[in-house]
């Protein structure tokens, strides 16, 4: 009887563990969840995630994979890659066997959602500045709870520098009311 | 009679006895004053827009006009000093004019002031027990309170030498005597606090130098007295004021003497920011060269000749004692020191602004109107004052020589 | 001599005399309360109302209802005017890092929103200078209209990103970075440094003020009461970042603009001839929010806490970070500190 009820309870668990657990699809980027994972008391905002891509899975097989480290000339044309082009490529920090995840030096596998452990492993600097709020964005409660920006949020990690963007309009001019000795060009 | 309604009744049938010149200019007067509350009521509706001023050059035309007017209340009270050590006769015409010519000129001041605020509804808000001034460390709770104090005792003295004198009566000196020897160091205070409310403003390196408070001293002794010269000379002929020409040539050498310290203040300051050559030296610059298309070097340059062409013609006694060139002294020095410390002081003070900014600023026809307004103001204060001024001064001589016993003229 | 001249004469002269004198008694006595009307401007209880500081509890509750119902009447918006005072223990402090600012100019466009300044005559409590690197930060090569063709009314999108800033996000997305205005920031060879009113410990435009219309609040804000300002702009004079601004006309806000979470002290719509400033979003702040520049600004560079609060991440940059400050020789003693986070 035991043999046959405790993997029942098991894999229930496990299911429970999955459906928990598992990134929900279909989030939009402004909601924060409350239940997700705090890591070292720091509650993220979600990851800019495009539903053109994510979950990786849908095209990427658990499991499978070609470590050949190589241009990629059929998919992901578009991306533009400048982040140590030299030394690195995909699945240096991508997770070869589930691309759903990204993996640390160490071998452990994290979400999306705790990208900035992967990108402070080499920025340490930088990743100890954004932890205690003075690197990157937070915005909340200066008082109480806050809610952290992930550093692609920012930064594009596949090209990380910040491109210039549209500025807001300039200011007005100050223009007076001179009279007799106002000047012609104004 | 109720000797106050007499006076009251004398002084206006003499305001309103005269020849087609007084006639004449009263009407031009009362033209700019009108011309000068219509321009204001638009001020007042629309708000300060209607000047030129803006967030970068946020004090202009109508504080110029201020700090130049507080050098000449300051200056007609001080005349006071030389008279006694002289011994001039007519001293008790020459204070009392003196003290006519700085009451006109303070009410000028505290007009310019009105119209240069935002909010004059709010005006009690400056006041004690009325408002919350902000004693000691404002520097313009002080200027209005000198100020006003300066004013109630110029107006004062003069009211009690007019109704002495209409009355027959001879001023009593224990009164008369403390409030005149007050009033001249409230002169100097009056001027003083201004030049520290430009002097203490550290955002401004232009005004924030010691030397301005001395350097307003002396423009202003050098200005001030010069209308007072042209006036006795009308007021001689017109009205039998009996001054003689060497205190006349008297008040301009003390002019000339004053000018000199102007012009060597003056230099002292341009020497240390053309030499020293911190970042400073752009606003030296703005009045001397002119930075990004400001003008005021246009008008500064005319202004530092005049004061040194009326320097030389107070100095040498042969164009000191000719009357058409010592006019011209005074004309001149009037506009150089109009200048200098006008436009002179407020737009090279504010431009660059504090973040580097040069917006040329250039005084708006609802700024040219209402000044004119109020300068129109005090010249008919001032015109109605001198006029009753010499016929009670008369009065009185005639009617103290009647007391005597000898026979009226 | 008068009795020499014929009756005609005389009677005439006193017919002139008196007839001048009654007509300006006449003109003055009418004029005179509308003169006071035209003042005051109608509103009497405005007139007699006493500084902030004296008001009692009482009093402070009938002129906070006045300004909502003014509100009301003006813009057709309910609106609460909260007069929440300071907390104990806190001490604002700001810091900017300059090696992150791209002067985009979100947070001077987020701050006129939220504190609901006057958009025609523009008024901006934020002004972003750009200098030239080479140069460091000299006022004299400071230069605030770059990229000046951009300006005037907000588009659509950049009307959205002030709505919901998290719109933005992620920031390298193609509308923001191709296409649009020729001019982007940051521009090559140039840094930023947005400037604010630095709510000074040793303000000098609370030293000049003549009738105390400015003062410093416990929690360093330094606020002004509009209804006791008088327009004197000494207070402009003397301040040395040029952060406050003065209202030259009567300040229009469109009621639609209008932000309705008020502070007395605050982003309460002002009145003509007053002046105004960056208050830290008093509004904001003091209900443990952050100022809107700071939610606003794309790359994070502005930082606001409590400087009381050894964990707040003022105090870690006044630890750990190369901090200056603006014209630091005056002594003013500004809470806005300039950081390189780099």
């Amino acid at each position: 009887m035991k043999q046959v009820v405790a993997p029942f309870f098991v894999a229930f668990g496990l299911f429970l563990l999955v459906i928990c657990g598992a990134p929900r699809c279909g989030d939009s980027a402004n909601v924060t969840p409350p239940e997700s994972p705090v890591y070292e008391g720091i509650r993220t905002l979600a990851p800019p995630l495009s539903p053109d891509y994510f979950p990786c899975t849908t095209c990427h097989e658990l499991g499978k994979t070609n470590n050949q480290r190589r241009q990629l000339k059929d998919e992901h044309t578009s991306i533009v890659f400048d982040h140590d082009e030299k030394n690195r490529w995909c699945l240096d920090c991508h997770a070869p066997l589930d691309r759903d995840k990204l993996h640390l030096a160490s071998g452990e596998l994290i979400g999306f959602d705790q990208s900035y452990r992967l990108c402070g492993q080499c920025h340490g600097p930088t990743y100890r500045d954004w932890k205690v709020g003075v690197h990157g964005k937070r915005t909340g409660m200066w008082n109480g709870r806050k809610n952290y920006f992930l550093c692609v949020h920012c930064h594009d990690p596949h090209s990380p520098s910040i491109k210039p963007i549209n500025p807001f309009p300039a200011p007005a001019m100050p223009v007076g009311k001179p009279f007799l000795f106002g000047s012609k060009n104004k | 009679m109720n000797p106050i309604v007499n006076f009251v009744k004398t002084c206006t049938s003499i305001w309103l006895r005269g020849n087609k010149y007084y006639w004449g200019w009263m009407i031009f007067l009362v033209l700019l004053i009108i011309s000068g509350i219509a321009a204001y009521s638009n001020q007042v509706v629309h708000g300060l827009i209607q000047t030129s001023m803006r967030d970068q050059v946020s004090w202009g035309f109508y504080i110029g006009n201020f700090t130049f007017l507080v050098g000449v209340a300051a200056a007609a009270v001080m005349l006071v000093i030389p008279a006694y050590v002289y011994h001039w006769e007519p001293i008790k015409e020459v204070v009392l004019l003196g003290e006519m010519l700085a009451i006109s000129a303070i009410v000028m001041c505290m007009l310019f002031v009105t119209v240069d605020i935002g909010r004059p509804d709010r005006m009690l808000h400056l006041f004690p027990f009325l408002g919350r001034p902000n004693f000691p460390n404002s520097l313009l709770s002080w200027d209005v309170l000198v100020l006003s104090l300066y004013f109630l005792l110029n107006l004062i003295i003069v009211l009690y030498i007019l109704f002495t004198s209409f009355s027959g009566r001879h001023y009593n000196p224990k009164i008369l005597i403390p409030l005149v020897l007050i009033s001249i160091p409230s002169a100097i205070s009056i001027h003083t606090v201004t030049a520290f409310l430009y002097d203490g403003v550290v955002a401004r390196p232009f005004w924030n130098a010691s030397i301005l408070a001395p350097r307003f001293l002396a423009s202003a002794f050098c200005s001030g007295p010069a209308i007072l010269i042209i006036l006795f000379q009308i007021l001689r002929k017109v009205a039998g004021l009996k001054i003689k020409n060497e205190a006349l040539a008297k008040i301009a050498e003390l002019m000339a003497y004053a000018m000199f310290v102007n012009l060597f203040l003056f230099g002292a300051e341009m020497f240390k920011e053309f030499y020293s050559h911190t970042e400073h030296v752009i606003y030296a610059k703005v009045l001397l060269f002119g930075v990004g298309g400001t003008k005021v070097h246009y008008f500064m340059w005319p202004a530092l000749i005049a004061s040194f062409v009326a320097f030389i013609l107070f100095l040498l006694p042969k164009t000191r004692n000719n009357f058409y060139t010592m006019n011209i002294g005074c004309l001149l020095i009037w506009f150089g020191v109009y200048t200098e410390k006008g436009m002179g002081l407020v737009i090279p003070g504010l431009t660059p602004d504090t973040l580097g900014e040069i917006y040329v600023y250039s005084p708006s026809l609802t700024e040219f109107r209402v000044a004119a307004g109020i300068f129109s103001i005090g010249f008919l204060v001032f015109t109605l004052l001198v006029k009753i001024a010499m016929p009670i001064m008369n009065m009185s001589e005639t009617n103290s020589r009647k007391k005597i016993g000898h026979t009226n003229t | 001599m008068k009795k020499n001249l014929p009756r005609r004469v005389l009677a005439r002269r006193k017919f002139l005399k008196d007839s001048v004198v009654s007509a300006a008694g006449i003109a003055a006595g009418l004029s005179l309360p509308g003169v006071l009307a035209g003042c005051i401007g109608g509103d009497l209880d405005a007139f007699l109302q006493k500084h902030f500081l004296e008001l009692t509890p009482a009093e402070l509750e009938k002129v906070v209802r006045r300004i909502e119902k003014d509100n009301l009447k003006k813009f057709g918006k309910t609106t609460t005017v909260s007069a929440k005072p300071a907390t104990p223990g806190v001490s604002f402090a700001y810091a900017l890092d300059l090696s992150r600012c791209i002067g985009c100019r979100r947070c001077v466009h987020a701050c006129v929103k939220e504190n609901n300044q006057s958009r025609d005559p523009e008024i901006q409590w934020i002004r972003v200078l750009e200098f030239p690197k080479e140069k460091g930060i000299d006022f004299s090569e400071a230069n605030p209209y770059y990229c000046a063709p951009s300006a005037g009314p907000l588009s659509d999108e950049q009307k959205e990103i002030l709505a919901n800033p998290e719109s933005q996000y992620p920031l390298y997305k193609k509308s923001e970075t191709e296409g649009g205005s020729a001019c982007k920031v940051p521009r090559t060879d140039h840094f930023y440094v947005p400037i604010q009113c630095q709510q000074c410990e040793d303000p000098p435009c609370v030293k000049v003020c003549p009738v105390r219309a400015t003062w410093k609040e416990s929690d360093g804000i330094v606020v002004v009461d509009y209804n006791w300002c008088i327009g004197c702009r000494y207070c402009m004079a003397a301040c040395p970042y040029g952060a406050r601004h003065f209202n030259w006309a009567e300040p229009k806000v469109a009621p639609d603009d209008l932000n309705p979470d008020m502070h007395y002290l605050g982003n309460r719509p002002r009145y003509r001839g007053v002046v105004e400033k960056c208050t830290f979003c008093i509004q904001r702040t003091r209900n443990g929010r952050y100022p809107a520049c700071v939610e606003i600004c794309p790359v994070g560079a502005r930082k606001f806490g409590n400087l009381l609060d050894p964990k707040s991440e003022i105090r870690s940059i006044l630890e750990h970070k190369r901090v200056l400050i603006l014209k630091n020789d005056l002594a003013t003693h500004p809470k806005f500190f300039y950081f390189y986070g780099l």
